[in-house]
């Protein structure tokens, strides 16, 4: 976003904050940019004369006459079909050392599509990760976050996903990560796939944390360019949304607007639901599906960020470390993708939803089997059978280093329950325990 | 809004967000509608409070690039909605935009697009005739649509008592065409065609009196219509937290409710969510007329997504479109989901314009809101001494999950049948998740609907509802118990009165909406397997150890689930339920 024809240039600030500035100025449009002594700025109110500008680099160090000079024109993207393999700042400009990319100039953040435009989504992305395709099947155009404390291995996940995954574009979003965890993904996908697949618009912890409210915007911008005008599938990766939502919270505080929930803002719903809902199945066959990350804090998922996502997004995918196998699983009981229905046993096998409720229902009854044996009451025999069913299925299907096909996650699912438990302690339908179960 | 009257004009003096002041020196309207002239479009907004000459307007889409100086012009009405025949089917948004005709993927700031046909034919049939007497919603005629017989009313706007000075024959008229002409108390001559306008906001009053409710309305869910009956005309909200199944409850409500009209109001939630339903009720059969779902429904929908000032719009623009079906004398069904997103978009604009915040920084005026819009709601008696209905469901998001939130308790304190979602049934997958012992319907109370089920369904209806009620409580008591003394701490007749509540958990409260035989249970049905569970639950059975109840009633609760599966007195069904007799008899000791 370089400045191109502009408008007036002023000199006065009449009052700084440390994310807004405000001076007078006439002729301005709302959500403008500017630039103020060089660094990027947003019109975020306008009353009469005066206008306050948001400085995504924040405003440290401006002086009161700094130069302000405004572009006409809301925030935009230039893109172009050569954006494969680049990576981009807040601003769209290179962080890679390459030169700039020239292309037509989009708006960001633009309008929504019109509903009934919207065609159902219906393609299975397989993952290789069991607890996510057996259990929560991802489909293309739907929205889902990771739910992870810190710790946890969210950013290799959401990197191994969009490696396995069969999409034309890949898009990563950013924000507040370390360095590390920049080049963790540059390098990871520049193996995977060279220069062909990636694009990252990045805002990592050294840059102003405001700059980060303009990555998914341009993120979802590009994802809308490749979905749109090459008609191509785009998996978009938002990795920290909560970092994102306290990013939002710094600046309603400094603009005065009364926090609601959590000191966030009251408008968390609205502001979250405009990015996530740009996931969506055109009707020309693009299609843009988003994987994002919400970390939590000490699991707590009431809180307002998760909270308000759990709201808007399609489902969750909730990562724990599991203390009976000590590895990282997907909990498959806070887990849940709303659009699964939308594939299991219709593009995949038929026997699909059975074995997956089945698993779980075996999954849970170990979880009271195991309160049982914390509590010091005697076990049954069902009891020990489903703990050890329990024990190898967190091994060998939740766990997040598996890689298979779905229709071996099946078998070994089957495999599993044949081994631990009766036939009719399954509660499948008859003619998938005639067809799958395992004789031992 | 093609015959707009500019009452004055004005110039833009602030923005923040969709809040935009506006200088005029004319006449302004609380509530009235003013276009922004931005850019070669028209940009609508509401003017939501007025201070001397200035407007404080709330913009129903993106402000993007309005500048100080902007030109506005306001018009002589408040935000209205226009009705007639050939609203059955269509997608609108939340100021009645027909979607489908919007051309282009996106919808680019400016697009509007008129709600009907007005070139569309229909076939007219008088209901009254000349030198009647006749006021606002009388039926002068009307036009088959789909199942219904679509009535032509007197615009609701006029006021008073009209005679009728000429009224079509029967035959084809287009929409637009004069069909009447109605003549005040001074001699003037009114033109009516097929439709008119009214404005949202504004309740439509033209009933001779509200009745208290107390027919039953069938929505084929069981824990609604056995445990917690909502009736036509009635109110009910479903709160819960996020995935805990409201919507799926709310589709399941517009497949199978015993409504004439449906509208279903998404307001706030996911755009994906309004695409199931029109690209599935096309193709679904209304079990109440052969037809198919979409010619009963009506969509308004204003997702996440869209202008989030246009979403309390939307919830009116629903309401109205109800009254409009209610006055033809039809059971008119309207769903929104949710309700709490609408007020976030009160509570957001209320802010903005730096009013002081109630509880949890909503405006302090919310419960005056939502109850003015539940009181909208209802049975109401028309002037021709027909009745009609509009039975109103909203669902509630409270943040958290923790019904002590500003919108939850708002709500309860109107909606007279709370159906409470669950986390933890929604989490072990008892679905539909609606706790048995915190939600309630107040009708069970009225003498109106004590009456009806004793006449219309079975003498001993509540008895039998109470009877269940209590052991579901009960059942809760004693896993309470186990959970801490074990299952060897209590003694073993209390396992059985466990086990018989989860019978009843299993084969009454449970039921899958994703499942064609099912998701939709007849009333007769209902009634029908309510007396089988009972009448298990009434026998005693001498049991040596907890492990013998588990096993017995397992096998109980499957032969009954496999019975829901079943269509009702197939011969499967019969089977089934002959394995359960059987089963029974050999275990019962007193029957
Ligand atoms: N009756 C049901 N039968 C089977 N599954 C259900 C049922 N109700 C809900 N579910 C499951 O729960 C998921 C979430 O349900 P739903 O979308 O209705 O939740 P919600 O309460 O509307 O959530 P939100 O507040 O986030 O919109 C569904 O996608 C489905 O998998
Ligand atoms: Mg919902």
């Amino acid at each position: 976003m370089r400045a191109k024809a502009f408008q007036k240039i002023y000199c006065r600030l009449n009052n700084i904050t440390k994310a807004t500035c405000t001076l007078d100025a006439t002729g301005v449009g709302y959500e403008e940019m500017a630039y103020v002594q060089g660094r990027t700025a947003q019109v975020v109110k306008i009353a009469g004369k005066s206008v306050t500008l948001q400085v995504f680099e924040g405003t440290e160090g401006l002086q009161n006459d700094a130069e302000v000079i405004f572009t006409g024109r809301a925030p935009w993207l230039p893109l172009s079909a050569h954006m494969a393999g680049r990576f981009f700042d807040a601003f769209g400009a290179p962080i890679d050392g390459l030169p700039a990319v020239e292309g037509r100039e989009y708006p960001i953040g633009g309008p929504s599509v019109n509903p009934v435009r919207r065609k159902q989504p219906s393609e299975f992305i397989a993952t290789g990760i069991a607890g996510i395709d057996l259990n929560n099947s991802l489909v293309s155009g739907q929205k889902i976050p990771f739910f992870a404390d810190p710790d946890q291995p969210y950013n290799q996940v959401l990197a191994l996903i969009a490696l396995r995954a069969k999409v034309d574009k890949i898009i990563l979003g950013g924000m507040g990560l370390t360095r590390d965890d920049y080049l963790f993904f540059k390098n990871t996908f520049e193996k995977g796939y060279g220069q062909s697949k990636i694009i990252g618009f990045i805002n990592t912890t050294d840059k102003s944390p405001i700059e980060m409210l303009l990555i998914p915007d341009m993120a979802l911008a590009a994802a809308e360019y490749y979905a749109v005008e090459k008609n191509e599938k785009v998996l978009v990766l938002l990795t920290d949304m909560t970092q994102y939502a306290n990013a939002l919270s710094i600046v309603s505080n400094r603009m005065d607007q009364i926090p609601s929930k959590d000191s966030m803002p009251g408008s968390l719903y609205s502001d979250l639901a405009k990015i996530y809902e740009k996931a969506v199945q055109f009707p020309d066959g693009g299609n843009i599906t988003i994987l994002a990350v919400t970390t939590l804090s000490g699991g707590d998922i009431t809180h307002a960020i998760p909270d308000n996502t759990g709201y808007i997004t399609e489902g969750q995918l909730f990562l724990r470390r599991s203390s009976d196998v000590n590895k990282v699983i997907v909990d498959p009981f806070r887990s849940l993708s709303r659009l699964k229905q939308l594939v299991i046993g219709k593009v995949t096998r038929k026997d699909h939803p059975q074995v997956m409720n089945s698993a779980i229902r075996l999954y849970a009854d170990a979880a009271n089997s195991k309160t049982k044996m914390e509590n010091g009451f005697e076990l049954s025999d069902y009891d020990r059978r489903v703990l050890q069913f329990a024990e190898e299925y967190s091994r060998n299907i939740l766990a997040i280093d598996v890689n298979l096909e779905v229709e071996e996650m099946l078998e070994e699912t089957w495999r599993i329950m044949s081994k631990y438990l009766s036939r009719d302690e399954v509660g499948i339908k008859q003619e998938f325990v005639d067809k799958y179960w395992v004789e031992s | 809004m093609e015959n707009k009257n500019i009452i004055s004009k004005g110039k833009v003096t602030a923005i923040v967000g969709n809040l935009v002041e506006v200088e005029t020196k004319g006449a302004l309207i609380q509530n009235g509608i003013c276009f922004f002239q931005h850019d070669g479009k028209e940009i609508m907004g509401e003017v939501i409070k007025t201070s001397g000459q200035t407007a404080y307007v709330q913009v129903f889409e993106t402000t993007r690039g309005f500048k100080v100086g902007l030109d506005v012009h306001f018009i002589d009405s408040m935000l209205e909605v226009t009705m007639g025949p050939g609203m059955l089917t269509r997608n609108y948004d939340g100021l009645q935009n027909d979607l489908d005709k919007i051309d282009g993927i996106f919808l680019e700031a400016g697009s509007r697009s008129y709600p009907l046909e007005n070139d569309s034919v229909w076939h007219f049939k008088p209901l009254a005739k000349v030198g009647d007497l006749v006021t606002a919603a009388d039926w002068l005629g009307q036009v088959p649509e789909y199942h219904i017989q679509h009535k032509i009313m007197v615009p609701f706007k006029l006021e008073g008592e009209y005679e009728i000075s000429w009224l079509a024959d029967e035959g084809e008229y287009q929409l637009s065409d004069t069909i009447a002409r109605l003549k005040d108390n001074n001699g003037r001559e009114h033109e009516v065609s097929m439709s008119f306008t009214w404005p949202v906001k504004k309740a439509f009053r033209g009933y001779r009196e509200k009745l208290r409710p107390g027919k039953l309305f069938e929505t084929g869910v069981r824990v609604i219509d056995t445990l917690n009956p909502i009736m036509e005309g009635g109110t009910g909200f479903i709160p819960g937290p996020f995935g805990s199944g409201k919507t799926v409850l709310q589709h399941a409500l517009a497949k199978q409710a015993a409504a004439d009209v449906v509208i279903v109001a998404a307001c706030g939630e996911r755009a994906n969510e309004v695409v199931e339903i029109f690209s599935e009720f096309p193709h679904l059969d209304d079990p109440h007329t052969g037809g198919k779902l979409a010619e009963r429904t009506i969509i308004i929908a204003n997702t996440s997504n869209m202008p989030v000032a246009a979403r309390e719009a939307s919830v009116y623009t629903a309401m109205t479109l109800a009254e409009y079906f209610r006055s033809q004398g039809l059971r008119t069904l309207l769903l929104a989901d949710s309700t709490s997103r609408w007020a976030q978009a009160l509570r957001e604009m209320s802010n903005r314009m730096e009013e002081l915040p109630g509880p949890d920084a909503f405006p302090m005026d919310l419960s005056a809101i939502i109850a003015n819009y539940y009181s909208r709601a209802g049975y109401t008696l028309l002037p021709n001494g027909r009745s009609g209905s509009i039975t109103f469901i909203g669902t509630v998001s409270p943040a958290g999950g923790n019904l002590l939130e500003p919108v939850t308790e708002a709500t309860k304190k109107v909606a007279r049948c709370f159906f409470a979602l669950s986390q933890n049934r929604a989490d072990s997958k008892r679905y539909p998740a609606i706790d048995p012992n915190d939600s309630y319907s107040k009708y069970v109370e009225y003498d109106e609907f004590i009456a009806f089920a004793k006449r219309e369904i079975s003498a001993d209806w509540i008895e039998n509802i109470e009877f269940v009620k209590y052991f579901l409580i009960q059942g809760n008591e004693i896993r309470e118990q186990i959970n801490i003394l074990g299952d060897d701490g209590v003694p073993v007749n209390y396992h059985e009165t466990f086990w018989k509540s989860e019978l009843i958990d299993f084969a009454i409260l449970q039921q899958d909406a994703f499942d064609a035989v099912d998701c939709n249970s007849p009333l007769k049905r209902q009634k029908y397997m309510l007396e089988k569970v009972i009448g298990l639950v009434r026998k005693e059975f001498s049991f040596s150890d907890f492990d013998e109840v588990r096993d017995f009633f397992k096998r109980i609760i499957n032969l009954f689930k496999q019975m829901n599966y079943a269509e009702f007195k197939s011969q499967q069904f019969k089977d089934y339920e002959a394995q359960l007799e059987e089963y029974i008899n050999q275990n019962v000791t007193v029957s």
